[in-house]
């Protein structure tokens, strides 16, 4: 993967910068120029790409960054902003000649408003962090990606974050209701906050997502839900991954939206029940855990047609969760799975593309296949009612050209989403990683459209560049309009 | 001289405002022209009608999908939908009614039909949401991608037809609520879901605003997954056709609920007996649910014939809402109602010279939020701010996102700002 070349001018001036933000942030610690001190910062998830950055600074205050901002600005300074780090897609991947930007000290939570059920908050609380700021009244913040432990609300709304209950309960996008936005001029705006509709255009929707491209979010309002009454999920198994995909098509098509769906292949199976013992069915193709939620009534009858459901598909094992405990074992396996397939191999690479439900079977054939053209094993754990996969690459990066290998076959895998009606990231971002595929998805004149919108927030592109884009077109040159005067008023359109 | 272009394919229509952008020339987009007197009113050269290319093109309802024109009416989604018990979850509203009542019922179904005026494209476009946007959320949030013509007279798209994608920035949200200023889109594609199975409102009689909104919250802030929270004041609950409500001679607030039948049923009973602390209780079953949430959805009761007030939309926190109905009470003549667990205030006073826009946004302005004239003759939605002014940053971004996608401000020009 090629980064931008670096400016040699900038390179040059690093003392220079490190001086001005020192100015700027003054807490003791506030700016990183130490070599072995920058090293922590060099990658993020994504660990086969690691880059130091120029210098780090970690500020303190919405002025301070906003002072950041416009210095980098005036002085054309790159700047990759970083939460907790713990992007899949390379998105804090540092620049040789950039500054990278921290928001690791933003982290309080400002305000907890039962009565209008949201939470306004620093960017860089944790994901769990919300919720267990609010789970003493019985409330909780939804989205749960699988990081939530570590990763930060503000990374969250940079790359749209989802989680196992996204089938029911929506992405990050759907919960969030406001931001404060320092832009890379400087300027602090506001969309939304604890109503509803951010009013204006939906900068606010157009941000989640932005993976740090258009802007510095420093405080976040997001909405909070009370927790359902009862809980339970179910642990089933296939012979096949047919029988599997069916059950997931007939679950959905019954009118039943379960708070989770998860799906592990055979492999995944094996090596998380290795690694947790949970009891999981190792004579199957197919693992599927569906959780249910709401009043015990309710939980209780869908059960019951979920079972259903399940043995008219030919499911071999059926089990449901008696208690809270045994719900959480059910899971165990499931949270553990990457870490799990991380012990029957040196190296995974994990894939995360999204396709339409009913394409499942055939994907997961043609993943078979390829997995033989490139002699490396792939082991499947999706979330299986929205659709989005996970396919883990298992390879040994100690052995020469089995990272390009799994490289190669992920990126085919990508490609084969995309062929199917389904695209190239479900929810871990395009990133450094997925950067050169996104013409796969998108045409010139899409992606021209994409980085319009950049430069309305980022007219010289300093924030995040080599970042979802696979090569940045100066502003002036993208807003060029072509125009034909006098040409035909086109006879062929209807008129009336 | 404004002539009318009613293209037949994506291609015509590039071809069209290529042309115009080309010219200078500036284009009102429109589809069945439901809305038209929503917003600020559009003065454009030509009027490009998307009614040539309607119809739904992609329709799998085990994969919660469709795909259609932006002009393809709502009856005709709804229809297409209801066969296979699902629907479109953020309740698109039909403001038919609302709209026409103010001009004596001419230039659109005065008395209420059954079939929604507008189409999918105009209520995406306008982000409209009815109800349950205090669970489901907003149209925004089921629109999962779309093809479009740019002001640059360029076809482009951008997402898909898959609910978890976050490939490339998220434009669907930037063009719903765009209100066509943006680009005219050439279809879109929405998230459907199941139709519930039974739904149940539980019903609060004679409570004030203060209590009601008191009750509201305690319903919203159960585990029992309230789908529309709403109030009417005694004034307008008395003229609902659902004889439950305006047989209570009192103030109503509404809680509904939606599930499986036992689900639903069990959920009702936990909430009357929330409400008992606030007064009186009662219940409508899936009929009267129906029919009621209608009324809430479409505004109707601002929607009587000769009903010719300014009606206004505000957007609040929700436990702000007595304070905003209190002061908003202080205006002359007004008569508000709450949607959205009172997070949504529909307020109607005389429209006067200016739909006294001045106390209204001075009122949201102490609440945070905004304020959107909703209802006025023509010629006080051109002098008065339509939508919530913002401050300069943002109508900065606004105004060079707009370019991004319609550097000569052909489309829709004037529809939300002056300059946008």
């Amino acid at each position: 993967m090629k980064m931008p070349e670096p400016d040699r001018e900038t390179l040059a001036k690093r003392v220079e910068i490190a001086a001005a933000l020192s100015r700027i942030v003054t807490a003791e610690g506030g700016v990183i120029v130490d070599e072995d001190e920058l090293r922590p910062y060099e990658s993020d998830g994504l660990t086969a790409y690691r880059q130091p950055p120029l210098v780090v600074v970690l500020p303190e205050t919405v002025e301070e960054v906003r002072q950041i901002l416009r210095y980098c600005h005036e002085n054309e300074i790159k700047v990759v902003p970083r939460g907790a780090g713990t992007s899949l897609s390379g998105g804090a991947l540092p620049l040789a000649d950039g500054v990278l930007l921290s928001m690791a000290k933003f982290n309080r939570i400002l305000d907890i408003d039962f009565d209008n059920r949201c939470v306004v908050t620093q960017p860089g609380v944790t994901n769990l962090g919300i919720t267990n700021a609010v789970q003493h009244k019985g409330f909780y913040y939804a989205p749960d990606p699988s990081s939530q432990i570590a990763c930060t609300i503000g990374g969250n709304i940079a790359e749209n974050s989802g989680g196992v209950h996204c089938l029911k309960y929506g992405l990050t996008t759907n919960n969030v209701l406001g931001v404060e936005l320092v832009t890379i001029e400087g300027e602090v705006v506001r969309f939304g906050g604890k109503h509803l509709d951010a009013g204006g255009y939906d900068m606010l929707g157009l941000l989640t997502g932005s993976e740090g491209l258009l802007g510095v979010v420093t405080e976040v309002t997001v909405r909070i839900l009370r927790s359902p009454e009862t809980v339970r999920a179910m642990l089933t198994g296939f012979p096949t991954s047919e029988q599997a995909g069916d059950c997931v098509a007939r679950v959905i098509s019954a009118g039943i939206i379960p708070a989770g769906m998860e799906m592990m292949d055979r492999l995944a199976t094996k090596a998380a029940e290795d690694f947790v013992h949970a009891g999981y069915p190792l004579d199957v193709e197919a693992v599927i855990i569906i959780e249910l939620d709401g009043p015990a009534v309710e939980v209780d009858h869908l059960i019951e047609r979920v079972t259903e459901i399940a043995r008219e598909c030919g499911a071999s094992t059926i089990r449901v969760s008696e208690s809270d405990a045994e719900r959480q074992v059910f899971w165990a396996g499931r949270k553990a799975a990457f870490p799990a397939v991380g012990r029957i191999s040196p190296d995974y690479y994990c894939m995360d593309g999204t396709i339409p439900r009913g394409r499942l079977t055939e994907v997961l054939r043609r993943m078979a296949e390829l997995s033989v053209k490139y002699d490396l094993r792939v082991a499947n754990v999706f979330h299986a009612g929205d659709g989005n996969l996970h396919p883990l690459i298992l390879y040994d990066a100690n052995v020469p050209g089995e990272l390009e290998r799994a490289e190669e076959f992920g990126s085919d895998i990508l490609k084969l989403c995309v062929e199917v009606g389904g695209v190239l990231t479900g929810e871990h971002g395009v990133g450094v990683e997925k950067r050169d595929l996104m013409p796969e998805m998108f045409s010139e004149d899409d992606l021209n459209q994409q980085m319009r919108v950049k430069c309305a927030f980022d007219p010289s592109s300093l924030l995040n560049p080599g970042k979802m884009f696979p090569e940045l077109h100066r502003c002036a040159e993208l807003g060029r309009v072509h125009v034909h005067h006098g040409e035909t008023r086109f006879p062929d359109i209807p008129r009336f | 001289m404004s002539e009318t272009f009613r293209p037949d394919n994506p291609d015509q229509l590039r071809d069209l405002l290529a042309w115009a952008t080309s010219e200078e020339k500036t284009i009102e987009i429109v589809g069945a022209g439901s809305k038209r007197a929503l917003g600020r009113p559009v003065n454009a050269d030509h009027v490009v009608e998307l009614g040539g290319m309607a119809g739904i093109t992609l329709y799998e309802p085990n994969e919660l999908v469709m795909t259609a024109s932006p002009a393809t009416p709502i009856a005709e989604i709804e229809a297409a939908l209801s066969e296979n018990s699902q629907q479109l979850e953020f309740e698109p509203p039909d403001y038919g009614p609302l709209l026409a009542s103010a001009s004596g019922g001419q230039g659109g179904s005065g008395a209420r039909s059954n079939a929604p005026a507008g189409t999918l494209g105009g209520a995406i476009a306008c982000n409209l949401s009815g109800p349950r946007r205090v669970k489901s959320g907003a149209a925004r949030d089921h629109f999962l991608g779309f093809h479009a013509v740019s002001g640059r007279g360029e076809i482009f798209k951008s997402g898909g037809r898959v609910v978890k994608n976050v490939t490339g920035y998220d434009l669907s949200k930037l063009l719903a609520g765009s209100w066509g200023t943006l680009a005219a889109m050439t279809d879109v594609t929405v998230k459907v879901l199941p139709l519930p199975e039974k739904t149940r409102t539980a019903l609060l009689v004679g409570a004030d605003p203060a209590r009601a909104v008191q009750a509201m919250i305690k319903a919203m802030q159960s585990p029992h997954e309230v789908s529309g929270a709403a109030w009417l004041p005694a004034s307008l609950a008395d003229g609902s056709g659902v004889e439950l409500v305006s047989g209570q001679k009192g103030s109503v607030a509404a809680l509904r609920v939606e599930g499986p039948g036992p689900s639903a049923e069990y959920r009702c009973n936990a909430l009357r007996e929330m409400l008992a602390e606030y007064g009186g209780t009662e219940e409508l079953h899936s009929i009267n649910s129906i029919a009621f949430w209608r009324e809430v959805r479409d505004v109707m009761p601002f929607a009587r014939p000769g009903d010719d007030r300014a009606v206004w939309k505000l957007s609040a926190p929700p436990a702000s809402a007595p304070e905003l109905v209190a002061e908003l009470g202080e205006i002359e003549g007004a008569e508000t109602f709450l949607d959205w667990g009172g997070g949504l205030a529909w307020l109607a006073l005389p429209a006067g010279t200016d739909a006294s826009h001045e106390a209204v946004r001075a009122a949201i302005e102490r609440t945070t939020g905004h304020a959107t004239l909703f209802r006025a003759p023509e010629e006080i939605r051109r002098a008065v701010p339509v939508f919530q002014p913002q401050p300069g940053a943002r109508t900065m971004l606004a105004q060079r996102v707009k370019a991004a996608f319609d550097p000569k401000g052909i489309l829709n020009p004037g529809r939300m700002y002056a300059d946008i």
